[in-house]
């Protein structure tokens, strides 16, 4: 059996395009995360409205996007949408993927936290003569949010790492810049491998600047 | 080459590469579970290192990108000389990826039984085997088996990672159909039906166990 000496230094030319693809898998992570936590907080809230039209169509968006895979997701977004004359670079197009993606789970559990809202808050809401909207704002959607915040922290990070596919459609992502070394210097295994590294921390960073983030929103509640 | 694909020829197409992504999932399914039921014994029987290296393997399977792991994977084997095909890359990737989620569903439902259930078993003098079969197990199980499904819904959707590795299961046949035809939205479109039929009806099945193990 031959015996294979890992060579990392072969990767010290392309340190620079890690580097940039590091940026784009991390400017990424931080626009999803920001788009999709949006869209889930408003998914949750229709998710506990009415059993009107847009219900409907939400419901059907979020199990329609938790039930396939995000790879096809893309691919549908990218390849598929120009025959409707929706034409995306591949950036916009893998952003667009990441925050509907992401949207879809965080609606579920914002539904799941508002839905365990105890009656007495409403109540208190309505004879304060808070309407709707703000019995959400401001009594209502802080301590829901703050219960399964952690569990978003979560989804969002996972997010990150499928983030790793949008290299399919080119986007020069960190998985598209060891892709790119492996081509030229044929060391796939120590290229993926520093990519990985790379992940690993970045999932590290953003779980702990998440979580600290946190504290700061949830102080005083 | 352009060739005249009939709707009917590219849904046989799909459902004839369905077998393959059902296969990959059964079989990480399979051979994580009994990987997962090792560790798990592990985790419960030895010491502090054991379980320290183990917590090292879930949390770097759950703190990268499988697609990352499939790459892994599939360029390790030959560094030491074996040449492995994508399927036996993508099986050995996926059953070291779902072990780590299943342990940590696992070894949770196990640790979540009163300590005094293991004081009662060793004060009747029943084995470790014994105690997991009799008592722990038929607890655990239904504890654990909402997220188990949901997990399973996870996994089958990841399959479709393996056809970047060459792996042809559905999801790599669409990318060659779409090649073939130029009919992205349909093909990605049926595509994704494909995933959703294979999906929906486990997720409808683990929110009825989340319901009724409450």
């Amino acid at each position: 059996m031959a015996t294979y000496v890992l060579n990392f230094q072969g990767l010290a030319d392309y340190a620079q395009h890690f580097a940039s693809g590091l940026a784009l898998t991390a400017e990424l992570a931080v626009a999803a995360t920001a788009g999709g936590v949006a869209l889930g907080i408003i998914g949750g809230i229709v998710r506990n409205g009415r059993k009107n039209l847009l219900y409907k169509i939400w419901t059907a968006y979020v199990e329609l996007f938790r039930n396939t895979p995000f790879l096809v997701q893309l691919f549908f977004i990218f390849f598929g949408l120009p025959e409707l004359g929706i034409h995306l670079s591949a950036e916009p197009a893998a952003l667009l993927a990441l925050i509907v993606n992401l949207g879809a789970y965080i609606t579920e559990i914002v539904r799941a936290a508002i839905a365990v809202t105890p009656k007495g808050q409403w109540e208190a809401a309505r004879v304060l003569g808070l309407s709707k909207w703000q019995a959400y704002r401001k009594v209502v959607l802080p301590p829901a949010i703050r219960k399964v915040y952690p569990a978003i922290v979560g989804q969002c990070v996972l997010v990150m790492l499928g983030s790793a596919v949008i290299s399919q459609i080119s986007c020069e992502d960190l998985t598209y810049a060891a892709s790119y070394t492996q081509s030229i210097t044929f060391l796939s295994f120590e290229s993926y491998m520093a990519a990985t590294v790379l992940y690993l921390l970045l999932a590290v960073i953003m779980r702990h600047a998440m979580l600290g983030l946190g504290k700061v929103l949830f102080r005083g509640n | 080459m352009m060739m005249e694909f009939t709707l009917w020829d590219i849904i046989r197409n799909l459902l004839f590469a369905m077998r393959w992504t059902l296969a990959l999932s059964l079989v990480a399914l399979g051979g994580g579970a009994i990987f997962t039921l090792v560790l798990l014994t592990l985790r419960l029987t030895c010491g502090a290192r054991v379980n320290r290296a183990i917590s090292l393997y879930v949390n770097l399977f759950q703190g990268t990108p499988i697609l990352m792991q499939l790459f892994l994977v599939f360029f390790a084997f030959p560094l030491v000389g074996i040449e492995v095909s994508p399927w036996t890359a993508a099986s050995v990737c996926l059953i070291l990826y779902a072990s780590a989620y299943l342990l940590d569903i696992w070894y949770s439902a196990v640790r979540s039984l009163p300590r005094g259930q293991w004081e009662a078993c060793r004060v009747l003098g029943l084995s470790f085997p014994q105690t997991m079969r009799h008592v722990v197990m038929p607890q655990a199980i239904r504890l654990a088996a909402a997220p188990s499904v949901g997990f399973i819904v996870q996994l089958i959707k990841n399959t479709s990672l393996t056809s970047v590795i060459g792996f042809e299961e559905m999801t790599k046949v669409g990318m060659v159909l779409t090649n073939a035809t130029f009919e992205p939205f349909k093909i990605y479109g049926l595509l994704a039906l494909g995933y959703f039929l294979l999906c929906f009806p486990l997720s409808r099945l683990a929110r009825r166990l989340e319901g009724s193990s409450r």
